[in-house]
């Protein structure tokens, strides 16, 4: 009988879901078991299911989801019949989701003990770096990257092999290879799963980049949000070093190389370069103006080549498997795979990799099964606060860089968040505007005073207390803030608004002229009423109140005070007889 | 973790290690505002005004570090740090409301402390735990799928263990 491996997801969002109990209730039982090995892997990627167990055995894997402590005992003996089981057989229609999936940077999360170097080596890890340092001039790396057409997956697509060539090529007595894991868009959460569940890749892809570009230093700057990420990467540090893959004389070459931390503070715009720099040296994360481009003056005014953490991640992949099998996948333009996190009201949401070109279509409703509750599709939203909302009309765009720059969103660092009829794009527009406006360094007037002025406007017109002459002001206001912005925070603050008056503008004026919101999602313009004919005064909604806004005696209509009513909803779902409406 | 109340004499030894350990180095102002913090729960005026004395920093620099990034605060805060997230997903899954009645129910504004001293309540960009959207971390512990109620009742049962 071959020996069954367990492998439970514990990454933070599977041990927020409780994977922490389960691991150690497994581990109980299975501790005096030689037939049986318990692992700690990273994400799976099926996060709606979380907590998730997997078990091999016989050549065949199986996936359990909502795993708890009292139900892991069934599943070990293979009888248990209330989990869902996610990818039992090829044929599961589940598997729909793993199917269309190319995984390249995520080849190893969720299959290897992400804190066990010996895994990440038994799959062919470090191998690249080995095969780099022994046969390959600093060159014929570079060439390799650069014919791979790999592009940044940080957001702004720049080919990653043009920009180690212009490191390389500058001249200075020591340069600095940087990883930008400072993973600001809120909905997007990609390096933190790739850093978590295989943190040697990205290691090793920085250590291959330090030799193509002559650097002895690495830096990653992690933010300080992701502590599970920092502890995963700090003891790969170490390990990579007992090793020798980092230190003086890697794998007895001559190049030397080595990594430390630098755990961000909190600012959206340090994911910015010149920013990113700024914060490395201890400064406020303030951007400057470029040029210098940091190939030529970076950190500590040395030259800095800073890549994102899923474009280092490809890098090892690619000089095992060569450019040509990198570029098998993907358009003409943009090759490879990209990482997304679906997220929003989506089904399964959870971290999916597919090659680019794929429509959006696909993503959302193959792989990510669709929308909840099986509600309309609105829109999309991708490239976070410097993106736009995609409309349903839109939804076979293809995921490529210039294909989704055309519908005025972005690629950007790969979030997915998926809206349905349920949410007001008025109301998206000023969250994120909010967003920018607090995240915005203050540097550039156009993006301080700009952001501000529109955040007004749109919190106004959610109010209910928008003119039609705001919808002109925010288009007059948009180009100013892009022009007069030094970085990108700024030129693309306004994208959000963009987008959604260009597909939405119908409900930026029933906002304004009807003084409604159709997804009855803004405060001042919605309000709860009881049907008398319906309700039977059981006072399930008065009880639900948080504000007492709820009056009635018991078994006769209640009523709802309208000055009182916060709006919350609470009542709504209380109800047991549908009596309570919103309008 | 808690903010230590001391005097001028204790402070500053409670520093000194952290001084010995920073001083002189390049890019270190990050850190080294993040151990003071560590060491004393926040950054006071007196904190700042003997590390700008004893490092040679001008103290200008180091509340514009401190006052730049979200990480740093210059006021005390609870036993509990209550983080709700409010990033996209969440957003869109109704964390705006699960904020409001956490305020109502606190009865404080996001950024304040309660009177007792037992919860301070932030709202944050993005805790990257989008699948379970929305979510709150309290300390160190991150719960997820929040309801306005189910917020709440996660609260108290903070309260009930102290």
């Amino acid at each position: 009988m071959s020996k069954m491996i367990v492998k439970v997801g514990m990454s933070s969002c599977g041990i927020a879901a409780g994977a922490g109990p389960v691991y150690e209730k497994i581990e109980s039982l299975v501790k005096e078991r030689a037939d049986i090995e318990l692992k700690k892997v990273g994400c799976i990627g099926l996060c709606f299911h979380e907590p998730l167990v997997e078990i091999e055995k016989d050549g065949k894997s199986t996936v359990y989801g909502e795993v708890t402590p009292e139900s892991v005992e069934a599943i070990l003996e293979g009888k248990d019949q209330f989990t869902p089981i996610l990818s039992h057989a090829q044929e599961a229609p589940e598997n729909s989701m793993m199917g269309k999936q190319v995984r390249i940077v995520l080849r190893n999360c969720g299959q290897i003990d992400p804190q066990k170097i010996e895994e990440y080596e038994q799959r062919g890890g470090y191998d690249s770096l080995r095969k780099a340092l022994s046969g390959m001039s600093p060159d014929e790396v570079i060439d390799e990257v650069l014919k791979s057409g790999l592009r940044g997956r940080g957001g702004a697509g720049f080919p990653t092999g043009m920009k180690w060539r212009f490191a390389h090529d500058a001249k200075g007595d020591s340069k600095y290879v940087v990883c930008n894991a400072d993973e600001g868009d809120p909905g997007a959460f990609m390096d933190r799963s790739v850093l978590e569940g295989d943190p040697h890749s990205v290691i090793e892809g920085m250590a291959i980049c330090g030799y193509a570009i002559g650097a002895a230093q690495g830096i990653i700057y992690c933010r300080a949000e992701y502590p599970l990420a920092i502890k995963h990467l700090n003891k790969a540090l170490e390990q990579a070093r007992a090793k020798g893959y980092l230190g003086q004389k890697v794998l007895g070459s001559d190049f030397s190389f080595d990594i430390y931390i630098k755990e961000g503070a909190g600012a959206f715009v340090c994911g910015e370069e010149t920013a990113l720099i700024a914060s490395i040296e201890g400064k406020r994360g303030m951007p400057r103006p470029r040029p210098p481009f940091p190939a030529h003056k970076g950190v500590f005014g040395k030259p800095t080549n800073i890549n994102n953490v899923e474009t280092l991640a490809n890098i090892p992949w690619i000089l095992a498997n060569g450019h040509a099998a990198f570029a098998q996948y993907g358009t003409e333009k943009s090759k490879g795979t990209k990482v997304f996190a679906l997220a929003g009201k989506i089904k399964k949401g959870g971290l999916v990799e597919v090659p680019m070109g794929m429509p959006i279509r696909d993503v959302i409703f193959e792989i990510g099964g669709g929308i909840q509750n099986d509600k309309a599709f609105k829109a999309v939203q991708m490239g976070g606060p410097s993106g736009g909302c995609i409309p349903a009309e839109k939804i076979d765009t293809p995921v490529d860089y210039e294909s989704i720059t055309a519908t005025g969103a972005i690629m950007g660092s790969g979030g997915m968040v998926v809206m349905d009829e349920g949410t007001c794009m008025v109301d998206v527009a000023r969250f994120f505007l909010s967003f920018t406006q607090k995240e915005s360094c203050g540097k550039c007037p156009f993006c301080r005073i700009g952001t501000k002025r529109m955040l007004e406007i749109l919190t106004r017109i959610c109010e209910g207390k928008g003119k039609m002459e705001d919808l002109e002001t925010l288009k007059e206001l948009a180009p100013q803030i892009k022009d007069g912005s030094l970085c990108g925070l700024g030129q693309t603050a306004p994208n959000p608004v963009l987008t959604t008056l260009k597909y939405f503008e119908h409900e930026y004026i029933a906002h304004i002229r009807d003084k409604k919101c159709p997804a009855k999602v803004c405060s001042a313009l919605i309000h709860y009423t009881i049907d008398p004919a319906k309700c039977i005064g059981c006072t399930k909604c008065a009880r639900a109140c948080p504000v007492s806004a709820i009056t009635g005696e018991i078994k006769k209509p209640h009523l709802i005070n309208d000055d009182i009513c916060v709006r919350c909803g609470q009542c709504m779902k209380a109800c047991p007889v549908s009596a309570i409406s919103v309008e | 973790m808690p903010t230590l109340v001391m005097g001028k004499p204790e402070l500053e030894e409670a520093l000194r290690p952290i001084i010995e350990r920073y001083k002189g180095g390049k890019g270190i102002t990050i850190p080294l505002l993040a151990a003071v913090q560590e060491k004393i729960g926040y950054l006071s005026g007196e904190s700042l005004d003997f590390l700008s004395r004893e490092m040679d920093i001008p103290a200008a620099e180091l509340f514009g570090v401190a006052t730049f990034y979200a990480m740093f605060r210059l006021q005390p805060q609870g036993k509990h740090v209550v983080r709700l997230c409010r990033g996209t997903a969440c957003h869109v899954q109704g964390s705006l409301r699960v904020g409001e009645m956490l305020q109502r129910h606190l009865k404080i504004e996001e950024g304040q402390t309660t009177e007792d001293g037992l919860f301070t309540l932030q709202f944050v960009a993005c805790l990257g735990c989008c699948s379970l959207a929305p979510v709150m971390m309290i300390d160190d512990e991150v719960h997820g799928r929040l309801t306005p109620e189910k917020a709440v009742a996660i609260l108290e049962t903070y309260r009930k263990a102290d």
